[in-house]
């Protein structure tokens, strides 16, 4: 039976972590010798054909205005008819924002054991066993799913996007809409910025900036790399930066490809949002700060000295 | 106004995670328990809040534990609450847990349904999704911003790349993440008024798991940092490029 991929986009555009999903169900249908399939909610501004490069066969589109936000009901509903419609049984999200509130409801509705936060293929020679990240990043868990239908959310940065060319047959699927419960009153989208749990690079600052007034020279920084911006929950809670730029075992969890931490401690609780990056770099004044122990690079010195230098030759590098 | 509040038991955020019987095991020796902090400083800390706005709120709290559950549901009493219900099993797997909490919640038809974002431990930000969803109610994940007027919450929530408001009409299941409350820290009469608050254990219904865990592994160490002089940036950035290719 087919894989079905949810391949959820931001206003009709399709983001980094569908693909990534797209790629991780294709791949997962061929380890099973079976096809798999896209189901798109709302309005899309892309073609659907092009997700044919990264491996579904084909694209079921619920082109209703409906689905243009995220009501999880109405999501849910959508999708577990899709199930149904196609076959399926095995489903595909990203653990986003999105994936994070519509796959359990749709596991549940389909009684499927669900594992979010895959990093990995599973491994099917003896039933269908995830990994996951568990302990928020110290550890990771290999976890069977024992019932017939099965949900996968994989982590964001886990898993790389893999395009093979080739285009797919996109089929227009109409569902039952139901009445949503939910009323949306505002929308506040975060515009010019990089989404955090988005970037491919992360730049965070900490108590070491000594104050908000210093956060330019980090964000000349982030802009040189189109990094988003990060901090430590202290600097969160003294309101020097904004709450949702706070990683961290009770912040964000981020897994980019480079997170660069500039004076910050890295305590436990700090790691614990970032230490699913690939590649860490920290810059910090105190050769003992446990951030050293964590990380692949480093400098030990003066933010104020260091990180104004570091971004000039980074413009370099780029011919800026 | 009824509420019912999640709460689970996870290590303490600074324990130091290994694993026993050929890697099928957490280790539990040394290890200490706290309420998991999603739970207790957003969605429990802001059910006590709601409940000081509004006296007549009766506000449970449920866990799915066994007895060794019970000195953290206490603790949890010692902050605020008028019961708590502890519902005597162990499961790692999402559904189980979540299918027992509905269970409960059906017959003590609460008005809203509070967990926290994920466990600490297990990671799946999964539990509150399907309890709404057996008990076919609204769910609303990542909260940030909770109030209550009359039978409507009016919520504010993270989306992709922002946030958004929502309004809906109780009873809804919230997963509540920092900005939904501000921590606080029992006072002494909380915790000797816990003593006298009634713990009531029910026995779990016959529901099946639907995943479990087959083994853990640590993470391979990193081969160490390698250490730039501050006089040399120059040299981090080509080893950023060249060797690590990541910019
Ligand atoms: C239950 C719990 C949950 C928590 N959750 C989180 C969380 O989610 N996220 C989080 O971040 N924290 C969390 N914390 C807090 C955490 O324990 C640390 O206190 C916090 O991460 C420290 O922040 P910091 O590194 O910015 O500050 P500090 O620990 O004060 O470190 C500042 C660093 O800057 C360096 N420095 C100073 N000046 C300079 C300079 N000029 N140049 C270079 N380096 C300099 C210093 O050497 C020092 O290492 C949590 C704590 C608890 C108890
Ligand atoms: N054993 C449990 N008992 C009660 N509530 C739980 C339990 N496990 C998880 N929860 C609740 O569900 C939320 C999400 O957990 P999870 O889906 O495991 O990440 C937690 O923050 C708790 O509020």
């Amino acid at each position: 039976m087919p894989v079905l991929i949810f391949a959820d986009h931001a206003d009709g555009h399709f983001k980094k972590s569908s693909y990534e999903a797209l790629s991780y169900g294709a791949k997962l249908a061929e380890q099973l010798g079976t096809t798999s399939d896209a189901v798109v909610l709302g309005t899309a501004k892309e073609d659907l054909s092009s997700l044919g490069q990264y491996g579904v066969r084909k694209v079921y589109h619920i082109n209703n205005a409906s689905f243009d936000t995220v009501d999880a009901q109405l999501y849910a509903a959508a999708i577990t008819e899709a199930v149904q419609k196609t076959g399926a049984d095995i489903i595909i999200f990203s653990h986003n924002q999105t994936g994070r509130a519509v796959a359990s409801v749709v596991a549940a509705k389909l009684k499927a054991g669900i594992v979010t936060g895959a990093v990995a293929l599973p491994n099917t020679s003896n039933g269908f066993v995830v990994r996951k990240t568990v302990f928020s990043g110290k550890a990771f868990a290999n976890v069977e799913i024992t019932s017939p239908i099965k949900v996968v959310s994989i982590n964001p940065n886990s898993f790389s996007v893999q395009s093979t060319g080739g285009s797919a047959e996109v089929s227009p699927l109409e569902i039952t809409v139901g009445t949503p419960k939910v009323k949306i009153t505002a929308v506040n989208k975060v515009s010019g910025e990089v989404p955090l749990t988005e970037a491919d690079i992360v730049v965070s600052g900490g108590r070491g900036l000594k104050g908000p007034e210093n956060w330019g020279m980090l964000e000349d920084l982030a802009h040189s790399l189109h990094a988003a911006t990060a901090c430590s929950r202290p600097v969160a809670d003294s309101g020097w930066r904004p709450h949702h730029e706070h990683v961290g075992q009770t912040g964000i969890q981020v897994s980019p490809n480079l997170y660069i931490a500039l004076g910050i401690s890295g305590a436990i609780q700090h790691l614990a949002g970032v230490n699913r990056s690939k590649v860490i770099v920290v810059i910090n004044k105190d050769p003992e700060a446990p951030f050293f122990k964590a990380a692949d690079y480093g400098i030990v010195g003066d933010i104020f000295e260091i990180v104004p230098k570091l971004t000039e030759e980074i413009k370099k590098l780029k011919g800026e | 106004m009824k509420i019912l509040v999640c709460i689970s038991k996870t290590p303490d955020t600074t324990s130091k995670i290994a694993f026993k019987n050929g890697n099928t095991q957490f280790e539990e020796a040394g290890v200490q328990w706290i309420i998991n902090p999603y739970d207790e400083w957003y969605a429990f800390v802001r059910a006590i809040e709601l409940k000081e706005k509004d006296p007549a709120t009766i506000l449970h709290l449920v866990t799915v534990g066994t007895p060794d559950a019970d000195p953290i549901i206490r603790k949890a009493l010692a902050l605020g609450g008028d019961e708590a219900i502890r519902i005597n099993a162990t499961s790692d797997d999402s559904y189980f847990i979540a299918a027992q909490i509905a269970e409960v919640a059906k017959s003590g038809s609460y008005d809203l349904i509070l967990t926290g974002k994920e466990t600490i431990d297990y990671n799946a930000s999964s539990v509150g999704g399907i309890i709404a969803a057996l008990l076919d109610t609204p769910f609303i994940s990542l909260a940030t911003k909770l109030e209550l007027n009359g039978t409507t919450a009016t919520v504010t929530r993270e989306i992709e790349g922002g946030e958004e408001v929502n309004e809906v009409s109780l009873p809804v299941v919230i997963s509540c993440q920092k900005g939904v409350a501000e921590q606080r820290i029992p006072n002494m009469r909380g915790i000797m008024a816990a003593r006298t608050k009634p713990l009531k254990v029910v026995e779990p219904a016959a529901i099946d798991s639907l995943t479990k865990i087959v083994s853990y592994e640590l993470p391979p160490a990193k081969a160490g940092v390698k250490l730039v002089a501050a006089d040399n940036v120059g040299e981090l950035v080509r080893l950023l490029h060249e060797e690590a290719r990541v910019i």
